[in-house]
């Protein structure tokens, strides 16, 4: 059983805030106690550099970051090895785009969508800049979602790479990853996903979707800020050119130039790598665990099913994605600035975002400059959903400017 | 002081006003105009300010794009006010914009109606809606001083 009044008493800021409704976690999530207490321990009981096995204290650090690579391949069923720890989603990406260079040239073809995140876009079209290839968009569905079929559509010969979210930031729309890799990979393009609203909400089994690589940021997931992971299909690991050059990516060099860079996954991770925030993220991948995955996924289903019956019934609300699977409503307040709407519900007490949530084309899809967003977690409530649409129904133009009387 | 200035209920009109009616609020086509783009990184904003100065005097404040109530607004009175003003009258008046942002003495009488701003400071994070056009205009001045 779910029992979310238990839940929310593992985070401080819950206990602290208690007249917050915090509906910002596609931007980032509260962490509980115990990835606190787990990233804390690293400076106050085991601080000191990994790979320096002179002292035991260092080695104590080793075991530690070591143990949290594996906790998070154990996470999302990926070997070990596979995977790389970063300082968030946009990091990994970019070391995607970065690293498949020499995969691509002139005249081919990277895929993406509309519905894209900065981050899964803009180092795309650097890569088509640099190579001469060139930015696709598989078209969406009316209602903001990437079919499969127009994805089947939209695949051609030339497409060498496939670059696409696998939960949309803005809309909460679900992709079938599994399918479009499958036919991806009939036409040999590489598959990259944004995994960064979909890990920390639901189970992502990477040998299940076949994908090649799979970003996703701590901090949205209970962990840390200034990590996250990249996942990479070892095959396809073998292939990426590492982004960064330094200490602890390489094996030998010489004063020749010459340069035998180290095994994977430390190839990637030049630099002191960020070892209390793999700590810290490790205990919340095991965090979310003990919730299970599963679990948190219908419940927030339910959350969503929830807010968007309720929203809808609003005559003064434009809601823009109630059909989609993530606990992620976009909407506007008819005759309000979206940034007024945000303002406005802040004066009481609930914490949405408000603009284009740095998915700037999706505007060109919906018609509109800017959305609310509220999106939930596990430890949302249907009272606080309640409390969001008995406030939304009062909002008013003239009451959006009252506040700055 | 203007005992109106004291109504919330008017200064809401007069917000209000300015947000569904903007003045000044389309661009021309004119090389005698100069033009700045004002994009807020933190939020939606992202407005352009047009000038026509001529001998020293504000001919003509246009601005468009996206912007919020607040930005809108305070730009639209912004635009009202400046017109026809020397640029130095309209400096004095862009420095009194910012002293009552700031919640420093200013001098009510030249500001008019954008005195229905005096309370946006007490929201930090909108601060820069209720300036974003009178920076505008502000550094649009002061490339023209340096042309």
């Amino acid at each position: 059983m779910f029992d979310v009044s238990k839940i929310r008493n593992d985070f401080p800021m819950l206990r602290r805030e208690k007249e917050l409704i915090y509906l910002d976690n596609s931007a980032t999530a509260f962490k509980p106690q115990s990835v606190i207490d787990a990233e804390k321990a690293y400076y106050t009981d085991f601080s000191a550099n990994i790979h320096r096995g002179d002292y035991e204290l260092s080695y104590r650090a080793d075991q530690a970051y070591d143990g949290a690579r594996k906790t998070l391949a154990d996470f999302i069923h990926a070997d070990t090895d596979e995977i790389i720890f970063t300082s968030g989603t946009t990091q990994g990406l970019n070391m995607a785009a970065y690293g498949l260079e020499k995969l691509i040239g002139e005249g081919d073809v990277i895929l993406s969508t509309l519905a894209e995140h900065a981050s899964n876009i803009l180092p795309w079209f650097r890569l088509a800049e640099r190579t001469g290839a060139r930015v696709e968009f598989i078209p969406l569905e009316k209602d903001g979602h990437l079919s499969v079929e127009n994805f089947r559509r939209a695949l051609h010969e030339r497409v060498r790479i496939v670059a696409v979210a696998q939960v949309t930031n803005v809309l909460g729309h679900c992709a079938d990853i599994k399918e479009i890799t499958r036919l991806a990979h009939e036409k040999g393009a590489v598959v990259v996903v944004d995994g960064a609203q979909s890990v920390p909400h639901k189970k992502v089994d990477v040998r299940d979707l076949d994908c090649d690589l799979l970003a996703f940021s701590g901090h949205k997931m209970c962990g840390p800020t200034g990590i996250g992971v990249l996942y990479g299909k070892m095959e396809i690991l073998e292939k990426l050119e590492p982004m960064l050059l330094g200490g602890g990516a390489n094996k030998r060099f010489s004063s020749h130039g010459d340069l035998i860079l180290s095994r994977i996954p430390e190839r990637f991770e030049a630099g002191t790598v960020p070892i209390a925030q793999a700590v810290g993220l490790a205990e919340a991948a095991r965090y979310l665990q003990s919730l299970g995955m599963d679990s948190i996924e219908a419940y927030e289903r339910e959350l969503k099913q929830y807010l968007s019956g309720k929203l809808k019934e609003l005559d003064n609300i434009e809601f823009y994605n109630p059909g989609s699977e993530a606990a992620i409503c976009s909407f506007n307040v008819k005759g309000v600035f979206a940034q007024d709407a945000g303002t406005y519900l802040s004066s009481h007490n609930i914490a949405v975002r408000s603009g284009n949530h740095c998915a700037k084309m999706l505007v060109e899809h919906l018609g509109v400059d800017a959305t609310v967003r509220a999106s939930m977690y596990f430890y949302n409530t249907r009272e606080e959903a309640d409390r969001l649409v008995e406030v939304l129904k009062d909002c008013t133009l003239e009451k959006c400017i009252d506040i700055f009387l | 002081m203007n005992k109106l200035f004291e109504d919330p209920i008017i200064l809401r009109e007069i917000i209000m006003d300015h947000y569904e009616y903007p003045r000044n609020h389309s661009l021309v086509e004119d090389g005698k105009y100069h033009k700045i783009h004002m994009a807020s990184e933190s939020c939606i904003d992202d407005i352009h300010v047009q000038a026509d100065i001529e001998d020293g005097i504000v001919k003509d404040v246009r601005f468009d794009g996206v912007a919020c109530t607040i930005s809108t607004a305070s730009t639209s009175i912004m635009t009202q006010l400046v017109k026809g003003k020397t640029v130095e009258e309209a400096r004095v008046i862009i420095e009194n914009y910012f002293n009552m942002i700031d919640g420093q003495p200013y001098d009510e009488e030249l500001l008019d109606e954008a005195v229905c701003m005096k309370n946006v400071g007490k929201q930090a994070n909108r601060i820069k809606c209720a300036t974003i056009g009178w920076n505008g205009l502000k550094q649009l001045l002061e490339e023209g001083e340096e042309q």
